[in-house]
């Protein structure tokens, strides 16, 4: 049974189960209505709620923890030496994987299943699919164990949620009474339901570090400590051997991240100031949607813009003439165009700083006489200082894990130099090409992603918190 | 000390017309500020000016395609051995006789009419057509055996340096260098041109059919990506705003304040924060290789996205969920509703605009999200489209940012003007979404 389908006849015994238990609780009091202790409709909620969401979330846990299962017990029975040199555990369960849904297609075009290893290939490229070398005995055993568990365990899946399904409407039926506190009782679950929905955060935390971590203790055991954290060069290699220094890829993404910031922290600043304290309301309202525009469009569309017109024209008009490089994709192409991405991001958080300086500032800067450039040069800067250093950190957390400008705009050579018309790499470029690549999972290359990942984390999480720190520390508390 | 106060100078008489130096300078630097202000201003709307002018100017021709025309008899003695015209026997012609049937007739056509330049041969006259339109003739043949023994009139695709010559990216200069295309084919295509026969028309393909490989970009369309983004925003819409509105009214209504509440609250603020590129490294590590869902299909990209767009939800709703004026509350808690009864008959309704703008920028914002579906397999290249949700979420599929990213990784420049072209596609739906969220904004928002 499909999960859709089950899904649906969960709801629908759910839906009926309300109908069902509003009905009953009127009957009890003989449509007397005021003798119930709730609404007729809580009743049939209670009804609802303990039919469908046991149900439906045991079926999610169950899809969850199944293939861990299967996993484990298959993959203990594929004998080692058929896991050939260059090829992974991993990778001969994928190919189990695939063998036991290509024996499910045969089966249900009512095709004979293969008897023993040798034709399988054979047969499985009959119904479309292909597999790169002949199937051996014991992976093939494992594949057919691997169809009759995934079969069984959705059969006994669908069986589980069912009864359950049925006990929970069960339950509810029998509790209905006039004297139940069915609302109490609804809205305690609505309550319970509300909780586990904002947990969805933390698991969602705890999903990425876990991943990251694991992942990246995984790497470390495969490519020694020191040499990703004080090497100079990276260098991955296919067959192995590889340097995977971190530094090249810190640098680039530092430098990246200086010229976006050069870029956008003046042109920011100053569009917010000009915005709050010069622009007539005409103005703001055309240029303020406007800015924020540029906010709205996606970084693919800014990496673009990098390839095509940006990095050819900074090669054109710069870097070849003052003699610096002939790379069209480069350290500056990718900083100007991140900067640009960045402009409302630092304007319209300076912006509602600004405007949270209060008027009296303002106005006592001018009763002592101060122009308007001076007011807020010495005045409402340094009272929104610490906000702007704020903004501005975030920003600068924004320019560190940004991914598409540099993989189009910065180039994919690691080095350590200081032209900016120079092609370098950023982390997040190299996080995207080795995890796209078509090297084997387990190897410290294809590994070697997740450390990257987990030190952009901790770095963006760093800034975040050291700019929310300074804001809440240094700000200014007016009345 | 007489002498001394002697010696001060008496104030220098002077008109408040007229300004003395000090003043002056500080009156510059105003002015100078003020231009600042102005250039910075002027800097951001040159940018955006330039990023639009340069896409629009790049992409629109993505929208036009050529085509010659031509009059093509399908030979049943080639087409359809049998004579039956039984399907499978049809299916058993290839593109390789469509392909002849097609080079022929354009060749005859050429010639009959006297457009063939000196010295061109039979094969490189044939060589501008695409090497998709055969398979496309073919298409058509299946559709309608009827067709098979008749004489049809079809606009075939043209090469896609024979469209670079009409849009202006090839030119005689570059096809000497062009190993790909020789002057004497574009000599040829503008002879067609002037009978008439070669034009460009509107290209409907561009946004129905599949992509196509790297030697065709004539070809190449977003079908699969425009689905398959489509499957991933219902994916997202369905999951992150009931958990994001559930997360939401839990926090802002219910919660007492305690260290749950506050870890809640910390994780949210973080998660918003947190680079995109990490939510593909989760969704591989997580979703596809401990939970064993397949590569890039929708459903592991809109669980991806969800989790991205929930913290940019959560914090629209409870924005909107806190302007609602406590009297509200109040007015329904004294007549007796319950806690619960008072949010979601009266406070979340009241909210329900607010909620539906921040929903759709979201999505808006997580249509347009790139690096974490690279990381889930999203690059791989696919041409079949996903079958129908719900069993089209598990189906491999493109979206369309990254079908922008994969159009600029090929060496063919035919394929920048795709990507410019999808980009367009994929702003017009930007547009469109944030539309929506601004009139929902106008017709809905209330000022307490």
């Amino acid at each position: 049974m499909s999960i859709g389908i089950l899904t649906l006849i969960v709801i629908a015994l759910a839906a009926g189960g309300f109908l069902l238990g509003r009905q009953i609780a009127v009957g009890k009091v003989a449509g007397d209505i005021r003798k119930l202790h709730s609404l007729p409709g809580y009743y049939g909620q209670t009804v609802f709620l303990f039919t469908a969401v046991p149900a439906l979330l045991l079926m999610l846990g169950w899809l969850l923890v199944q293939p861990l299962l299967i996993h484990e017990r298959v993959g203990a029975m594929i004998a080692p030496e058929d896991i050939a040199s260059g090829s992974s555990a991993s990778l001969v369960m994928s190919d189990v994987r695939r063998i036991a849904d290509g024996l499910a297609l045969i089966e249900a075009q009512g095709a004979a299943i293969p008897a023993d290893a040798g034709t399988v290939r054979e047969a499985l490229g009959r119904v479309g699919v292909a597999l790169g070398t002949d199937v051996k005995p014991s992976v093939y055993a494992a594949a057919k164990a691997y169809g009759a568990m995934s079969a069984t365990g959705g059969k006994a899946m669908s069986v589980a949620v069912l009864v359950l399904a049925l006990a929970g409407f069960g339950f509810a039926i029998a509790r209905i009474r006039p004297a139940f506190r069915a609302r109490n009782v609804s809205e305690t679950f609505v309550r319970a339901l509300l909780i586990g929905a904002s947990s969805v955060a933390i698991l969602t935390t705890l999903g990425i570090v876990l991943s990251l971590v694991f992942e990246t203790v995984h790497f470390f055991k495969v490519y020694p400590f020191a040499d990703f954290f004080f090497s100079l060069t990276w260098n991955p290699k296919f067959g192995g051997g590889s340097d995977l220094g971190i530094w090249p890829l810190i640098w680039g993404t530092l430098y990246i991240s200086l010229i976006a910031l050069l870029v956008a922290v003046p042109v920011g600043i100053f569009s917010a100031i000009y915005l709050a304290e010069y622009a007539s309301k005409k103005v703001r309202a055309v240029v303020k949607p406007l800015l924020e525009v540029l906010a709205g469009i996606p970084t693919i569309v800014y990496g673009l813009f990098a390839l095509i017109t940006v990095g050819p024209a900074l090669r054109d008009w710069f870097a070849q003439p003052l003699g610096l490089g002939s790379s069209s994709s480069s350290v500056m192409t990718a900083g100007v165009v991140m900067g640009i991405m960045l402009i409302p991001f630092v304007s319209s958080l300076s912006d509602d700083i600004v405007n949270a300086v209060p008027q009296s500032l303002r106005d006592g800067s001018y009763g002592i006489g101060a122009t308007q450039s001076e007011t807020i040069r010495q005045v409402i800067l340094p009272a929104a200082l610490p906000g702007i250093v704020g903004a501005v950190l975030l920003a600068a957390s924004r320019a560190i894990g940004e991914t598409m400008i540099v993989v189009m705009g910065a180039g994919a050579a690691a080095k350590m130099s200081l032209n900016p018309f120079d092609a370098m790499t950023t982390v997040t470029v190299k996080i995207v090409s080795q995890l796209t690549g078509d090297t084997e999972f387990n190897s410290p290359e294809t590994l070697v992603a997740f450390a990257l990942g987990l030190t952009l984390f901790v770095f963006t999480l760093g800034l975040n918190i050291l700019a929310l720190f300074i804001v809440r520390k240094y700000r200014e508390q007016y009345e | 000390m007489t002498a001394e106060a002697t010696n001060i100078p008496a104030p220098k008489r002077r008109s408040l017309y007229q300004l003395d130096a000090r003043t002056r300078r500080r009156n510059a630097s105003e002015t100078r500020f003020r231009a600042y202000g102005v250039a910075a201003i002027a800097f951001g709307m040159i940018a955006l000016a330039v990023l639009l002018w340069s896409i629009l100017g790049q992409g629109l021709s993505a929208f036009t395609q050529t085509r010659i025309a031509m009059d093509v008899t399908l030979d049943a003695a080639v087409l359809d051995k049998s004579g039956k015209r039984d399907p499978v026997e049809l299916a058993k012609a290839t593109t390789l006789a469509y392909g002849k049937i097609l080079d022929q007739a354009l060749v005859k056509q050429a010639t009959d009419k006297g457009l063939m330049p000196e010295g061109l041969s039979a094969k490189d006259a044939a060589g501008i057509l695409s090497k998709e339109a055969p398979a496309q003739l073919r298409r058509m043949v299946l559709d309608n055996p009827a067709l098979i023994g008749t004489t049809v009139q079809i606009e075939a695709l043209a090469n896609g340096r024979i469209d670079g010559l009409l849009k202006g990216r090839v030119t005689m200069e570059s096809a000497k260098l062009d190993s790909n295309v020789s002057p004497a084919q574009l000599v040829l295509a503008q002879n067609l041109k002037d009978a008439g026969l070669l034009a460009k028309s509107f290209n409907f393909d561009f946004i129905t059919a599949p992509d196509a490989s790297e030697v065709r970009p004539e070809a190449a369309g977003l079908g699969v990506a425009i689905l398959g983004s489509l499957y991933m925003m219902m994916i997202v819409l369905v999951l992150a705003l009931p958990i994001g509105v559930a997360a939401s009214i839990y926090l802002e209504e219910f919660a007492a304040k305690n260290w749950f509440t506050d870890l809640i609250e910390v994780n949210i603020a973080n998660l918003a924060a947190v680079p995109s590129i990490v939510y593909g490294i989760l969704g591989l590590a997580v979703f596809i290789n401990f939970a064993g869902m397949p590569q890039s299909s929708p459903l592991v990209g809109g669980l991806v996205l969800t989790l991205m767009t929930l913290p940019t939800i959560i914090i629209a709703t409870r924005a909107s969920l806190k302007a609602v004026p406590p009297s509200i509350k109040d007015a329904a808690l004294g007549i007796g509703a319950s806690k619960t009864q008072t949010v979601f008959h009266h406070v979340l309704p009241l909210a329900m605009p607010g909620i539906m703008t921040g929903t759709i920028i979201g999505m808006a914002h997580a249509l347009g999200e790139t690096a974490p579906l690279l990381l889930i397999g999203m690059v791989a290249f696919v041409r079949d489209y996903p079958a129908a949700p719900p069993e089209g979420f598990l189906d491999p599929a493109a979206a369309l940012p990254v079908q922008v990213y994969n159009f600029t990784r090929r060496a063919d420049p035919a394929f920048l003007e795709r990507a410019s072209g999808a980009i367009i596609v994929l702003l017009v739906f930007l547009a469109l979404m944030n539309v929506a969220a601004i009139l929902l904004r106008r017709k809905f928002e209330r000022r307490w």
